[in-house]
Parts: structure tokens; sequence; C-alpha cells
């Protein structure tokens, strides 16, 4: 369970307050307008930026002065998921060993993730060589391996085109209903909510809303997520 | 509070930068304690003060005024065989100071070519030695350094308002006064202060082609105080008086300049709509023709000599190349590492810490060394090490302002990545910074070593015929008139100089015009 308790964030004018917890194993969509706080949100929960106060737990566990890379989680940013210098299958790797040092076995698991999400066979390619999607798939397939119990998206799939992202949302939500990891996943879009959420977080006007239930809220909107729906 | 997280360790970077003041303060302070006890400057030492100030001012007029019609003309004349131009700007930097003054002395010296058709029509002889002499070769290494300064602010005008201006059918006057001057008056007074402080710090050039009581720079009198009077006490003084005049310079020149030292792009031909035909045509087309003959008339000079000579290659230049060799890789090698650890803290003080040794000249470091020294053990047998430490310390701030950027790029694209996949220590550097890093750091390698391979400097005041480098040797046979084995000396030397340049910067796989 990933608890925020009475979090503040501050940075300069900007202003954001969050105190809920998200049940895990949960699927979770964060919606609000842009410059809500989506991203930072995100950032604060994974390592990268501090609160200001605050807590933040995963099963009862302090998260604060933990690295990003020893925090419990795994996360995929809107670009730049792939180091462009290293082939698909060492990509892969680094989600198992920092220092790619892989055991046979540890091979065989990057090539099974890589076989999982559709890249069988590819991984001596380097990124440049794959298109968007399947560059997607790659930062997916290291997803897998890395196995954390906590999974954030903030909007890896924004560049790709509405049938490809898609398919994409279909291919995460599949891998965390089989490895029963918690999905937080920043979205612009209520059909993405839809489609693969089950709860909603509403970040406006300063506050990061308690989620609730996605299907309950997208047909009866309060008020704020009305305005931003339009 | 969640921190951010440490990249390779910015610990690394505090201490290499401690390293550096500890390296930088300790000669000073033994100049200092030296010094405390010395004499006061004397005439002499004021009359090399007077001549440093005079050469340096000539030196970067003559080279900026000159530059300018160059820059222009690169900046917007499309030619085959621009980009090779514009790579030619670059080579003065790392071509060895004795070979470019051995070329110098074979076209405009006393028995040089331009003499030698002047004697034709009864004309000449003139000398080349003295202010005179010293200026044309600081003009030689510097002129293409402001062309390239001058030509990057050129770039740097969005192309955007020479369309404008070609729309509007500006004449050439025009598109000068409104887009160009303005552009002027920002980088000139950066590259006149840039080779001001360069100049103030010529050491070899003043070696060869100055020197009496009326061309000696103050640097020149301290490499005399210690090796012909063997006057410590006034070399320290001599040593202070150069550090606060090449600190204040250094400084300034810093605050002005906005070159970021790498000068990539600059043979990009940005397209221009406005570039006037009829006599301006051909006055940009002289130009650059005599721009070209000038840097490579030299160089071409010294090829020729030293293709002569290689018959009758002088005894020890074998061990004088090995020594050149081994101190041009450990130079490299060492000033790459630091520069690295200066860039992992990431921070500008840090950064400016390794800005530092430009306030310092070999010299003085030198001086600071031998003091050190010289109670403890003979000076000359640590000739070499301390030539490392010394070019190390040299070449650092350029590979530093080629290499931190690069190093803040990779940090601000890939930093987040590799921090949630825990890479840290040395399989970031390896997975990540290193193979990211590999263009830079090539340049700045290349860089380096070649400084170091063409470096006269520190090594003729520890030197000896047993522990020499090959300018050493090349500078030695010039003073004994034996002017083919040093030709030949020069062009083994220019080769090295330009071989390790070229193979560091081809291993970094990007070639930087």
């Amino acid at each position: 369970m990933l608890e925020l308790k009475r979090l503040e964030i501050r940075q300069q004018s900007f202003r954001l307050s969050a105190d809920f917890a998200v049940s895990a194993g949960r699927r979770v969509a964060v919606i609000g307008p842009s410059g809500a706080g989506k991203s930072t949100l995100l950032s604060v929960i994974a390592g990268f930026f501090a609160q200001t106060s605050g807590e933040v737990l995963w099963d009862g566990q302090l998260l604060d002065g933990v690295g990003p890379g020893k925090r419990p989680i795994a996360m995929l940013f809107q670009d730049g998921n792939l180091f462009p210098h290293l082939d698909i299958a060492r990509n892969v790797g680094l989600g198992i060993s920092p220092a790619l040092r892989l055991s046979a076995q540890d091979r065989a698991r990057v090539e099974d993730a890589l076989a999982r999400v559709g890249l069988g066979g590819m991984g001596a390619r380097l990124p440049s060589a794959l298109s968007g999607g399947q560059q997607s798939r790659a930062a997916l397939a290291r997803i897998l391996v890395q196995n954390r119990p906590l999974l954030l998206l903030d909007e890896p799939f924004a560049a790709l085109g509405p049938a490809l992202r898609v398919e994409m949302l279909d291919l995460v939500s599949a891998l965390v209903r089989e490895t029963g990891a918690t999905l937080l996943m920043v979205s612009h879009d209520p059909e993405d909510a839809r489609r693969i959420a089950e709860e909603i977080i509403l970040v406006d006007d300063g506050v990061a809303h308690p989620p609730e239930d996605a299907a309950a809220m997208l047909a009866n909107p309060p008020e704020a997520l009305r305005r931003y729906l339009g | 509070m969640a921190q951010r997280p440490v990249a390779i360790g910015r610990r690394s970077g505090y201490v290499a930068a401690a390293l550096i003041l500890a390296l930088l303060g300790v000669p000073l302070l033994a100049i200092f304690l030296r010094a405390g006890g010395g004499v006061l400057p004397g005439p002499s030492d004021w009359a090399a003060l007077r001549f440093t100030l005079t050469q340096a001012s000539l030196s970067a007029v003559f080279s900026v005024v000159l530059a300018l019609p160059v820059a222009r003309a690169l900046a917007r004349r499309r030619f085959p065989g621009r980009r090779l131009m514009v790579a030619l700007t670059g080579a003065p930097f790392i071509l060895p100071v004795v070979v470019a003054v051995m070329g110098l002395l074979a076209i405009f010296g006393a028995r040089g070519l331009l003499n030698g058709v002047a004697a034709h029509f009864g004309l000449g002889p003139w000398r080349i030695y003295g202010l005179h002499g010293v200026v044309l070769a600081h003009v030689f290494f510097n002129m293409p350094l402001a062309v390239r300064m001058i030509l990057q602010g050129w770039q740097a005008i969005p192309s955007e308002r020479f369309r404008l201006a070609a729309q509007l059918d500006l004449p050439p006057r025009q598109v000068f006064r409104l887009l160009e001057w303005p552009m002027l008056r920002q980088v000139l007074p950066g590259a006149m202060a840039a080779i001001f402080a360069i100049c103030l710090a010529s050491f070899a050039v003043a070696l060869i082609l100055g020197g009496g009581p009326r061309a000696t720079t103050v640097e020149l009198a301290i490499y005399q105080a210690f090796l012909f009077d063997f006057d410590l006490g006034r070399a320290a003084v001599l040593a202070l008086m150069q550090t606060s005049l090449v600190a204040v310079a250094a400084i300034l020149a810093l605050l002005v300049t906005r070159m970021d030292g790498s000068g990539t792009g600059l043979d990009r031909a940005l397209p221009r709509w406005d570039s006037p035909g009829g006599w301006r045509r051909l006055a940009d087309g002289a130009g650059l023709a005599l721009a070209g003959v000038f840097l490579i008339g030299p160089l071409l000079a010294v090829a020729v000599a030293g293709l002569s000579g290689l018959g009758d290659l002088p005894s020890g230049l074998w061990p004088a190349i090995g020594n050149s060799v081994v101190v041009s890789l450990l130079s490299a090698l060492s000033t790459v590492v630091v520069a690295l650890a200066l860039s992992a803290a990431m921070s500008r003080v840090v950064q400016g810490i390794g800005l530092l040794p430009l306030a310092l000249s070999p010299l003085v470091l030198g001086t600071g060394y031998f003091l050190i020294l010289n109670p403890v053990i003979a000076p000359g047998r640590l000739a070499l090490p301390v030539t490392v430490l010394v070019n190390t310390l040299m070449a650092l701030p350029f590979s530093l302002r080629v290499l931190a950027p690069a190093y803040l790029r990779v940090e601000a694209d890939f930093g987040r990545l590799a921090d949630t996949l825990a890479l840290r220590g040395l399989s970031r550097l390896r997975w990540l910074l290193l193979p990211r890093l590999r263009a830079p750091l090539g340049f700045a390698a290349g860089l380096a070593g070649a400084l170091s391979m063409g470096d006269l400097g520190v090594i003729t005041l520890f030197g000896s015929e047993d522990r020499q480098t090959l300018p050493l040797l090349m500078y030695r046979l010039m003073g004994a008139y034996r002017s083919e084995a040093a030709a030949s000396c020069g062009l083994i030397l220019m080769g090295l100089s330009f071989g390790i340049f070229w193979l560091f910067d081809r291993g970094g796989g990007k070639s930087h015009a």
C-alpha cells in the first residue's frame, strides 16, 4: 500500500498537497489540467524531488532519504526511457543488474521479457533501429524484469498515435494484472482512464484528491473534473 | 527528506578540486615565502613588465583586426575548401610553438624567403628578432583563434535576420550597421581580452624571438633569473609580478569572453542571401587566400626543410621522442581524469577552480615546484614528472570547458533514468557516462596530449641532456645553429602533435572542426 501522509509540495508559487492511500494492486489514473502538478506528484513519490513536509510510505516503510533506484518503484518518463548507446537487451538487462553482470539465467529472463512484449530476437538492436512503438515495448520489457511492486507512468506513450497508445495501455494493463503491481498513471485523456484504471486521482487547484472509483467518477463527474473535461 | 542522489560521486569532484587548489596553492606559497625575503623589482624587471604589456596589447590588436575580414569572408561566402579553412584555424592551437617559430623564421627570418626576394630588389635585410618578431609570432597563433571567436559570433546571428535583410534588399552597409556591428561590439572585446591574456604568459616565442634588455617578457625574465643568475629570490619576485598580471587579465578575459572553447559547429554553412558581389567578393577571396598562405606557409617551410634533414638525425632524438610521447600520453590521461572528476561535481564553484590554472603561467608553477623540491632532491631528476604535472594543470581549463557542459547535458537527458535503475558509481560511469561522453572525452584528451607534446615551458627549467623532451632538443639544436637537424625534429614533432590529437579525436568517434 502506498501512503501519502499530509504531503505538502512547494516550489516558488507552486503548491500541492496530498493526504491519501492507494491500495496494493490497484490501477490508478492521475488526471488533471496541465500544470496542476501530476508529474511533480509522481516525481516526489519516485524520489526525484523532495516534498516540503509530510511523508511517503510503502507498506508502512518510510521512503524519505531512499534514493530513486532503491525505492520499490519502476518508472517510465515522457521520453528518454532507453539509453540510445546500448542495445535493447542491455537496456532491459539494466533492470536486473545496474552493473550489467548477467548470469545465463538473467539473460534468459531478458529474452523472455522481450518475447513477452513482442520483441523476441531483437535484443541486439539499438533503440534507434526500432520504431516508436517498439521502443515503448522495449521499455516495458525492462519494467517487467525490474519486477517492482509500484509502477509509475508519466505519459510515456504521449508521442504515439491513438491506436498504438491503446495497444500499449492494454499491454501495461496485462503486465500489471500478471505481476500484481500497483499502477499510477498520469493521463490527459479520460478515455485512457476508462480503459485501464479502476480508480482516479484528480489533481486540481493545489490538491491531489483521494482516489475514487473510476467508472462512477466518469459517469457522474464532480465539479472540478467536469471543469477539466469541459 | 529525499535527496538528489549522488551521480558518480560529487565527492570525486570535491577531491579533485581540493587537489587542484593544493597543486596551485602550495607552489604559490613557496614563491611568496621566498619573495618575502627577496629584493624589490629592479629596472630590468620593470622593463620586462613594460615589454610584456606592450607586446600583448599589440598582438591582441593586430590579431583581431586582421581576423575581422577573414571571419567575415568565412561567414558570408560558400566555397569548396571552406570546411578545411575553418579546420585550419584550429590547427595553431595544437601546433608546437617551437615548430611555428621555426617556420616563421624560414619565411620572415634573416635568411628566410621574404628577405631572399627583397634582396633581389636591393631591399632589406629585415630582422625578425625583437618586438615585431614576437608580435608576428603571436599574430600567427592568435589571429586564427580570433577568427574562430568572431566567426562564432557571426554564426550566432539568427539566419532569419539575414533572410529579412535580403527580403528588404538592405545594402551591405546597412547589414553591417544593423546586424553585424551589434554582434561585433559584444564579441571583439572578449577576443581581444583573451588574446591579451594568452600573450602575457608568452614564453617560448619570447625565448626564441625576443631576449635582450629590450625584448624580454616577465615569463622569460623568470627563466633568465633561474638559469643564468640562479637568483631564486628574484625569480620569485618576478613570478609574483607575473601571477598578479596574468590572474587579473585571465579573470577579465573569462568575464568578457563568450566562447565555450569547443568551437563545435563552426563548419556549418548557414544560408546567406546578402553576400555582395563585385569588388567585395574579390576582397573576401584575397583576404582568405592571404590568411591561408600566412598560416600554411611556415608549416610547409618546416616540412620541406625537415624532409631534407631526415637523413641526418641528431643524436638523442629517440630518447627525446620517447620522453615526449610518454609525457604527452600521461598528461592527456591525467587531464581527462581530473576534468571528468571536476565535471562530476556539477557545480560552478568546482568548475571555476578547474579554470584557475589559467591565472598561473607554466614558469611560475615551475619556479614554485623548483623551490619546493630543491631542498629535498635535485629537481632535474623529477624533470619529466613535473612536466606532466604542469602540462596537466595547463591543459585542464581547456579540457574542462569541453567536458563539463557535455557532462551536464548527459545528466540532464539521462540522469533520472539512470537513477531509477540505481546506476551508480562505476556502473554509471561504464554504461552511461563514458559511452555518451566519448566524443568530448576524445577531443579533450587530444587537446591535452597535443598541448603537452609541443610544450616548451617548464621543461626548460628542469630538463637536462639526459632528460629532455623533443621540443627542448629542438630548441637546443636551433641554439646551436644546427637548423637542418632542428627542422627534422620540427617535422617529427609537428607530426606527433597533430597525430596524437587526431588519434584521440578519432577515437572519440566524432570530429570537431
